[in-house]
């Protein structure tokens, strides 16, 4: 296997007593969609708080591209290359589709400390966020206002702008989140596309697409990883379908 | 043309008053406290419409640019070209000191911490016997500009005030559509958004509130050339009110807005207290109806009234 892209080695994280991420260890190797499922509780939001750098653990590391980042910030390991995505849409409403997404690549093309020309004139900032709203499929929607985007439209527009800061990875938390059939079946095409580029570590609920989806997944029960295999084998995995008895059937 | 009439409207009125026949002083002297506060209300603008940074102690800004005017003035130094410079750095220079604490926060926090840094500011200023103390300093005279007496023609003095007004708008237009206004305004409206692709708002927001507190340490100046006087009430809480006031009322959808509400803030006060000496029983309730019924301020009143011409 190649240098993992992502490392975590025992991340530990308690809110009172009850241990929310409980020695977790698993690495992302570069290229394709590596997955982390759980049924509710499992503690993915936790989780990806401490991958994200919003939330600091109580133990354990956590190395990104070859580098300690356990104590990096969000923006600081934004700066690096990791790019998240929201479960809960964060898009900037008042902004253009557009510009959500120059901001981004703006944030890795020179200094932003420039007060004088306009940054909407900017044909390089735009050129590059144009192509990655067209890679979610949303180049015709650039001119419109982020905050009227449909549900779906939005989904895409985190997307574009992960995608716009040129990332080493993408962090997707719940992409597929509250989104209907059909837009969640454009959404899997869009993600189709995108693991031919990009290294993405997915964090989602939805069962279906994430066998539809992963080269590999990890199982996150109580805090604990309990596998990480391929799909076939996790699929079989006698613990991963005790954990799951009750919930959705693994597909 | 679109939505720009009404500046346009406004800065034409601005620069025709002295000739519509209002030459006669006393209206000249108003309108140029009007846009001296315009002055500070577009400062405190970039702040709250611009960076979403509610701040209660900007009059702070103000009055350290006045008192820079003051403390020159008592070492005999009144060249507006050295003066004007000087208040602008000093308030940026107190704007950094204060804001490094100030943009850690953000809501009510921020506007706790600036009122505080305000009151602070203001006691300071009634301590200082040796400018006055609570009675405040009576200037020698005007700045000279060049060497001349210039600021002492109201015609002048008029322009001077107008075309800094216009210069600091369309500046704050340029500044908030650069890359820099771009981070700003984006922080406003989603921090986490903006840290998650890279950037952290702080370093961003302090920049702005320097720059915010630079203009309006030289609308400081200009008012204690237009009044020849300085009090500490000039830093006083209920002034900082007053600016935040004219922003909301101008409307925080448009930088302009700020020069409106200054303008209708000042000269319907000024109106008023002609009329009857129980003028803040009306300008109150006044203000209170146009926070309601006008949605975007005055700065939204062409939005409204095209709407309404539209449902006939």
């Amino acid at each position: 296997m190649a240098e993992p892209i992502l490392e975590v080695a025992g991340l530990r994280k308690r809110f009172g007593g009850l241990a929310v991420t409980d020695d977790v260890s698993f690495a992302v190797a570069p290229g394709g969609i590596h997955a982390v499922i759980g049924p509710n509780g499992a503690g993915k939001t936790t989780l990806i708080h401490q991958l994200s750098g919003t939330l600091r653990p109580d133990a354990g590391t956590v190395r990104f591209a070859g580098r300690d980042v356990t104590a990096l910030p969000l923006q600081r390991r934004a700066r690096l290359g990791l790019a998240r995505s929201f479960q809960i849409t964060s898009v900037i409403p008042g902004f253009s589709a557009l510009e959500n997404a120059a901001l981004a690549v703006q944030a890795r093309s020179g200094s932003s400390f420039r007060f004088w020309r306009p940054a909407a004139a900017e044909a390089r900032l735009n050129a590059a966020a144009m192509a990655a709203l067209d890679q979610v499929g949303l180049a015709g929607r650039a001119a419109a206002p982020a905050g009227a985007l449909s549900h779906g439209e939005k989904r895409q527009l985190e997307l574009a702008i992960a995608l716009a800061m040129e990332p080493r990875l993408l962090l997707l938390d719940e992409p597929l989140a509250g989104a209907g059939p059909e837009e969640t079946e454009r959404l899997i095409d869009i993600l189709l596309g995108l693991k031919r580029r990009y290294s993405i570590l997915l964090v989602e609920h939805d069962m279906q697409a994430v066998f539809a989806l992963a080269d590999r997944i990890s199982v996150l029960v109580y805090g604990r990883v309990i596998a990480t295999d391929a799909p076939a084998a996790i699929r079989a995995d006698p613990a991963v379908r005790a954990a799951y008895l009750g919930e959705d059937e693994v597909a | 043309m679109g939505r720009a009439w009404l500046p346009l409207l406004v800065f034409a009125l601005l620069a025709a008053a002295p000739f519509a026949g209002l030459g006669e002083g006393y209206l000249l002297t108003i309108l140029a406290r009007a846009m001296i506060m315009g002055l500070a209300a577009t400062s405190l603008w970039l702040l709250v419409g611009g960076a979403g940074l509610v701040s209660l102690g900007h009059a702070a800004m103000l009055g350290v640019g006045a008192y820079a005017v003051v403390a020159l003035d008592d070492a005999r130094v009144t060249e507006a070209l050295v003066v004007a410079p000087v208040a602008m750095a000093a308030a940026a220079v107190f704007a950094v000191a204060t804001g490094a604490v100030a943009v850690r926060t953000s809501g009510v926090h921020f506007i706790m911490i600036t009122l505080a840094f305000g009151q602070m500011a203001f006691f300071t200023a009634a301590s200082l016997a040796g400018y006055g103390g609570d009675d405040g300093y009576t200037l020698y005279g005007r700045n000279t500009l060049a060497g001349r007496r210039w600021l002492e023609d109201r015609l002048v003095f008029h322009y001077l005030c107008l075309g800094l007004l216009a210069a600091a708008v369309l500046g704050g237009r340029a500044l908030l559509a650069s890359r820099f206004g771009r981070v700003l305004r984006a922080a406003r409206e989603n921090p986490e958004r903006v840290r998650a692709v890279g950037f952290s708002p702080a370093p961003y927001r302090l920049v702005a509130y320097a720059v915010a507190g630079g203009v309006a340490g030289l609308a400081g100046m200009l008012l204690a050339n237009a009044t020849e006087f300085v009090a500490p009430s000039f830093l006083a809480w209920q002034r900082s009110g007053d600016l935040l006031f004219m922003v909301i009322l101008g409307g925080l959808g448009s930088l302009h807005g700020a020069v409106l509400g200054a303008l209708a803030f000042v000269l319907l006060e000024e109106g008023l207290s002609h009329w009857t000496q129980h003028w803040r029983l009306v300008f109150g309730p006044l203000l209170v109806l146009a926070v309601l019924h006008l949605r975007g301020g005055l700065a939204g009143v062409p939005g409204q009234i095209a709407r309404m011409v539209r449902r006939g």
